[in-house]
């Protein structure tokens, strides 16, 4: 009799505690976006610097998933299917981001780049500029999402190892036929997945990003900076919650992308 | 075409996987390597195909037709693989498996679509999977999928063909099945091939040439009537079948096999190997060749008898007969017999198994 009664309560404690910690805020955001009327919602749109926000997040994500993506293919391609040395540095250092604090990692940049260094000196006297400013924003990105495609295939590919690339090789292909036709198909969800994850990082990134971006209205403010400049400030509320809908959105289709991914992959291998 | 392996030492770390090989495999010949496993046959044959390096001592070659290609490139080596566990590419299908040597080629060697399709489907045909072509290597029994790898060999038309352990993988109905069936396509194309087994039996039926390895060394290179009849050591002989070990001594020109309470002057003393098929049980010790043993298991299920015996010194002794030959005495278990070897080998006494 208790080891029916155990699960069922292991499993309503689970529910309550996902309930209580998960849903509840994610429901609070959008109750509160919608508490003054949808026109209030939509209203909160009609927002130049609110516009500015969504597509300086693309375009920071923009640049930052693709560079991600390819140096993440690359680098679990050399890491699984060679031996070289250092091996073991490169894959601790794949981490790092992971380890360290987003702020940390923010302010790394603006030590490197900021005014007081030589760097700096050299940039200002070339009129480029990367903290506070696009570029800088890019590069936390970069560093903060870095481990994410990474870490997804190098046990997908570890565990697949590597004979049917020494097979293809056998059959006559060159580099681009084998990781085309070979490689690149046994990966590819697990790469899809790397991606997406990988992409709502990015996207929703505010510690590194806070750092280097000097919350300058209509300029370098993403979308999380733009929701906490107007939740501390004047136009407090509905607002603010507004745009945090468009980042809960982004969590519940990456959620649902990666559901079918896992449910294509277990179909696949039945 | 004939392949040629000389002096080829390969190392792994301070751990020696081949010593000095030295082999050939003649023109249209099948060749066995076989031996137990972590004797460097794989190992080797990985090194013939150019998937590992060698340690370039003087004198290392590999030579496909008398010429050398270790600086070759492996596309251009045209040598067919077939991997232990295939190694089928997971998301093609099997007509995808079987064309990719042939979607990979680029520039002049390139065949139209429709060449391709047609050569495909002819070693479909050839490995008797038609109709499966559109099924993936999940969907396929074991047999089925080493059929796929050797067509997708075959596909490139290889200089010759190299097989890594073919039918480790599978059941031993199936594998009798495709041991035969190997050997008549191997008649009909005359492709020089060369595989890897640690089963005798397999080696014996398949191959015309064998070469026993043990401990990254050649142990013995011949046809499979040489190797067995005429092993070169106790290595040999020993990984070539059941084999018994007498001690005993050899007394103008008779053997006498050691027992207890006759203590043979130790320089005289020799180890006398017998093959099971090659003993002879009698009640009697006519002649007093004979080595006192008791029965401990009569095995009559199958095309012979098996017989399972103790010595005296309580070592155990193998013996295999045929039918009629059991029939004459009818030993039961427990029966004291005489066993006398009616054909022995004796090797220097330098090694040991």
């Amino acid at each position: 009799m208790t080891s029916k009664i155990a699960p069922v309560i292991l499993i309503l404690l689970t529910f309550f505690y996902l309930g209580l910690f998960l849903v509840l805020p994610l429901a609070a955001i959008f109750v509160e976006a919608f508490r003054k009327g949808f026109a209030v919602y939509l209203n909160s749109f009609n927002d130049e610097y609110a516009w500015s926000a969504i597509r300086l997040t693309l375009l920071t994500a923009g640049i930052a998933v693709p560079l991600n993506v390819i140096f993440g293919v690359v680098a679990a391609w050399c890491i699984t299917k060679f031996e070289f040395w250092g091996k073991n540095i490169l894959i601790t250092l794949i981490d790092l981001p992971f380890a360290v604090s987003p702020v940390i990692a923010g302010l790394v940049f603006v030590l490197i780049f900021g005014r007081q260094t030589f760097f700096g000196e050299w940039l200002l006297a070339h009129n480029i500029k990367i903290i506070f400013a696009t570029p800088g924003l890019v590069l936390a990105t970069i560093f903060v999402t870095f481990p994410f495609v990474v870490r997804e295939l190098i046990p997908l590919m570890q565990e697949q190892g590597v004979l049917e690339e020494e097979a293809a090789v056998m059959l006559g292909a060159g580099g681009w036929d084998i990781f085309w036709r070979v490689t690149f198909p046994n990966i590819k969800w697990g790469l899809l997945y790397g991606v997406i994850l990988c992409n709502a990082r990015a996207m929703g990134e505010f510690g590194a990003v806070s750092v280097v971006s000097g919350h300058i209205r209509g300029e370098t403010n993403t979308i999380p900076l733009y929701i906490q400049t107007v939740y501390d400030g004047y136009a407090a509320g509905a607002s603010a919650f507004a745009m945090a809908t468009l980042l809960a959105a982004l969590a519940l289709i990456t959620l649902i992308i990666k559901s079918i991914i896992e449910w294509k992959e277990k179909r696949r291998e039945r | 075409m004939s392949v040629e392996v000389r002096n080829i030492t390969k190392k792994f770390g301070s751990f020696v996987a081949l010593e000095n090989i030295n082999l050939t495999a003649p023109d249209g010949d099948l060749v066995a390597l076989l031996g137990p496993s972590g004797s460097g046959k794989t190992t080797l044959l990985r090194i013939i195909a150019g998937l590992e390096s060698f340690e370039s001592v003087s004198g290392a070659d590999i030579l496909f037709r008398g010429v050398s290609v270790v600086g070759d490139r492996l596309s251009e080596r045209r040598v067919g693989f077939v991997f232990q566990h295939y190694a089928l590419f997971r998301r093609h299908t099997v007509y995808g498996n079987i064309a990719f040597g042939l979607k990979v080629r680029r520039g002049k060697e390139r065949l139209s679509s429709r060449a391709i399709r047609e050569r495909v489907m002819k070693l479909i045909h050839l490995v008797q999977l038609d109709g499966l072509e559109l099924r993936y290597p999940d969907q396929l029994s074991g047999g089925q999928r080493q059929r796929v790898a050797l067509a997708r060999a075959l596909a490139i038309e290889p200089q010759f063909l190299l097989l890594d352990e073919p039918f480790g993988a599978l059941d031993s109905r199936v594998r009798q099945n495709l041991r035969r069936w190997l050997r008549r396509m191997h008649d009909e194309i005359k492709l020089t091939s060369i595989f890897v087994t640690h089963d005798q039996e397999e080696a014996l039926e398949l191959a015309d040439r064998i070469v026993v390895m043990n401990k990254g060394r050649v142990e013995q290179e011949g046809t499979p009537t040489e190797v067995f009849h005429n092993p070169k050591n106790e290595f040999v002989m020993d990984f070539l079948g059941n084999v018994n070990l007498f001690h005993g001594r050899i007394e103008s020109g008779r053997v006498f096999l050691e027992q207890s309470g006759i203590i043979a002057n130790v320089d005289d003393r020799k180890r006398f190997f017998v093959r099971p098929h090659e003993i002879e049980l009698v009640p009697d010790n006519i002649d007093n060749a004979g080595l006192p043993a008791k029965i401990k298991r009569v095995q009559l299920a199958g095309a012979i008898v098996k017989v399972e015996l103790t010595s005296i010194e309580n070592n155990e002794i193998f013996v295999e007969m045929s039918h009629e030959k059991y029939a004459v005495h009818k030993f039961q278990n427990g029966d004291s017999v005489f066993v006398v070897p009616k054909n022995s080998i004796v090797f220097p006494e330098d090694y040991s198994i």
